[in-house]
């Protein structure tokens, strides 16, 4: 029962139907926009915020600069702390592992906590092929997984489904997988959430072996932390005898100090609340409280990859706190799935194609293109990831992996990879658009509407362009439209 | 060659363009200070606190066991090394009962490690008295007590007084999800209900 993003259309063509979706549309317009209020306000409360931003960044950077002496320091905490530590790889060697310890447990079924690393290396069905069933216990990922369907969302994952569709989710299916929903269930979200409460209740209580991701990992100490709403995160780090988490090596810091700067930064970006209901952190195994087996995978998965690319490296910085997604107008209009990745959004537009390598598959080559340039990810980052400069740095990359094809997308691609080399980003960026722009005018046609479009384009762009019309960019700066526009709500109703 | 050392060659290869002679240190962080406390952090905490929708109470220890009384009614369970004097009538000790009997349970009572008025969090660190991370997690209200000296002002202060051998819990109102249209529910999978006796 679960899907995967294989054979996911390239982003143009998914984005397509993805647009066609009203449904959608309306859940994430208003997913978006509520997150982003909620988000502004309480940064606006922190006279701070923009040093510590710059402190998470900065310690990002000395984490990922240092990175083998990091790692070796987690490991040798972690160990000292009675937890095991194993390496993985890849996505196979990382699934055997834990499919190893459940197996050696001689459990079929584990409980798991909301991970993306987890889903990013297929464990579901890797636990599923060796006849052992993984739970997901977040509310969301449990529509997700019961409804046989691919989250859309960092942090909602199910926001793509209204009420109505979840009560039809649950009626239907939590009987043939344990306690099913009450006969009467309504569709009223805290009628739900009980419901959810009661069919996840038997399985956190029998459960032996729980896996969980972690947002953090301090070398210094060997803590983990996991940073969560629902209490799902609590039940599965605490109950079961045996507790996996499988950790990508870019989720260190330094010291526990270190968390200070990142506890602030990730609840207020993230759910735009002071702070997440909970946290939970612990170092390896304590004596009679939480599981006595504790193992830490620690996964690379081509993450050294990115961290090979001088530019692209600063991907690595991200704490998943899905800003970017809510910010930005390529999201918001065609919802995650259009970026057939488990990281969708702008973030997902950077770190996939530098995680799976540019050059040969045609829908991770499309996704540097999921994006207008308008830089406004990159100002809510809290850990200041530019990712304008990373897209046209890789659009530049996926230009020179299809050489052969001369055209105007790769001169002034290459210009803009130029001009972002030495400048600084926002009004750079609308000098790329205006750049791009005189180039592709040529081509230019009229929409239906009477508005200035972008006809055939050359190269992977026109992929994207062929799937909607594209704005011409010149006339207005990028900026000065959102604002005029409220992000584009205004001037498309 | 193990993954071990696979993976520390590649980060090794990866980041040739480091100067062999950068220290962590050289890269520079620049972070805000703690902030200083304040009389008026209590009030903060308090209304931080209520902000997530907790229920919070302000006594004097002369008070504290009637509300005690008043808010832990029917099976409530206990730390086994909470002081005896503050135990409900109907206290529950818990002598590692199996989580099946967690679950039966009305209320828990418990102390805190300490508050952060900026966050309105509490912190476990499940030292005597906080109980064990599944006792203060599987009954569906939690009853706890923090002193106003142990509120914190902000993030920073509280992590610089906490132990990282200690497992933590920190808690900012009841368990909540927005999953569904983006609807806040109080109450999922940890207690339903927060209630914090502040003392002082
Ligand atoms: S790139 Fe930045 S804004 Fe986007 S999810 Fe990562 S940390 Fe958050």
């Amino acid at each position: 029962m679960s899907r995967t993003f294989l054979g996911t259309p390239a982003f143009p063509e998914a984005a397509r139907s993805a647009l066609a979706n009203t449904q959608l549309r309306r859940n994430l317009a208003h997913a978006t926009s509520t997150i982003r209020a909620k988000r502004a306000a309480v940064v606006g409360e922190v006279a701070e915020w923009e040093r510590l931003r710059r402190a998470g960044a900065a310690l990002k950077d000395r984490t990922l600069r240092h990175l083998d002496t990091y790692l070796q320091q987690l490991e040798e905490s972690l160990t000292r702390a009675g937890a095991t530590v194993h390496w993985a790889r890849d996505a196979a060697e990382a699934n055997r592992i834990v499919v190893d310890v459940a197996r050696r447990h001689g459990t079929d079924e584990v409980v798991k906590v909301k991970s993306m690393v987890t889903a990013e290396i297929g464990l579901n069905d890797a636990l599923a092929a060796a006849g052992i069933t993984a739970w997901e216990t977040d509310l969301a990922e449990l529509i997700v997984q019961l409804g046989d369907d691919l989250p859309s969302h960092i942090l909602v994952p199910a926001i793509h489904r209204n009420r109505s569709e979840v009560r039809e989710i649950f009626l239907r299916e939590m009987g043939r997988y344990g306690r099913p929903a009450p006969a009467d269930l309504s569709d009223v979200p805290a009628e739900l959430a009980a419901a959810a409460r009661a069919h996840l209740r038997e399985k956190f209580l029998r459960s032996r072996v729980a896996v969980s991701g972690a947002n953090f990992a301090v070398a210094e100490t060997g803590t983990l932390a996991v940073v969560e709403s629902e209490g799902n995160g609590r039940m599965c780090l605490t109950l079961p005898e045996v507790l996996i988490s499988v950790v990508g090596i870019e989720k260190l810091v330094p010291t526990w100090a270190d968390l200070e700067v990142f506890l602030q930064l990730l609840p207020r970006s993230s759910t735009g609340e002071r702070m997440n209901p909970y946290t939970s952190l612990w170092t390896g195994v304590t004596p009679g409280d939480g599981p006595q087996e504790v193992h830490v995978v620690l996964l690379d998965n081509g993450r050294t990859q990115v961290l090979a690319d001088e530019v692209g490296r600063q991907a690595l910085r991200c704490i998943r706190c899905s800003a970017c997604l809510n910010v930005c107008p390529v999201y918001e209009r065609t919802g995650g799935h259009s970026y057939g990745s488990v990281y969708p959004g702008p973030i997902g537009a950077i770190l996939t194609p530098m995680l799976r390598g540019v050059g040969a598959d045609a829908q991770v080559d499309s996704l540097p293109y999921a994006s207008s340039l308008c830089g406004a990810c990159f100002e809510v980052c809290p850990v200041r990831i530019d990712i304008p400069e990373v897209l046209v740095h890789l659009r530049a990359e996926v230009v020179d992996s299809h050489r052969g094809h001369p055209s105007a997308q790769n001169a002034a691609m290459a210009a803009a990879a130029w001009t972002l080399g030495d400048a600084r980003r926002t009004s750079v960026a609308e000098r790329v658009a205006c750049a791009v722009g005189k180039l592709l005018r040529r081509t230019r046609r009229r929409a239906p509407g009477g508005r200035a479009t972008l006809g055939a384009l050359p190269g992977p762009a026109a992929r994207w362009a062929d799937a909607r019309d594209v704005p011409i960019p010149a006339p207005e700066s990028f900026r000065a439209w959102w604002a005029r526009t409220d992000g584009g709500r205004t001037e498309q109703q | 060659m193990s993954a071990r050392d696979e993976i520390l060659g590649r980060i090794r290869a990866a980041l040739r363009d480091v100067p062999a002679t950068e220290t962590p240190a050289d890269i520079a962080v620049d972070r805000p200070a703690p902030a200083a406390a304040s009389p008026a952090d209590v009030d903060t905490f308090v209304e931080r606190v209520a902000d997530y929708r907790a229920r919070v109470v302000r006594c004097t220890p002369d008070e504290l066991a009637a509300h005690i009384a008043a808010e832990c009614t029917g099976r409530v369970l206990v730390p086994a090394d909470l002081p005896t004097e503050l135990w409900p009538a109907g206290a529950v000790p818990d002598h590692a009962l199996p989580v099946t009997e967690l679950d039966d349970v009305d209320a828990v009572l418990t102390t805190a490690a300490l508050g952060i008025a900026e966050t309105g969090t509490i912190v476990l660190d499940h030292d005597p008295g906080q109980g064990r991370r599944a006792a203060t997690l599987v009954p569906d209200r939690h009853v706890c007590i923090v002193r106003a000296d142990q509120v914190v002002p902000d993030v920073p202060s509280a992590i610089a007084k906490l132990d990282p051998t200690r497992p933590q819990t920190w808690i900012s109102g009841p368990s909540a999800t927005s999953d569904i249209e983006l609807d806040r529910v109080e109450g999922v999978h940890g207690p339903r209900n927060l209630v914090v006796l502040l003392l002082g």
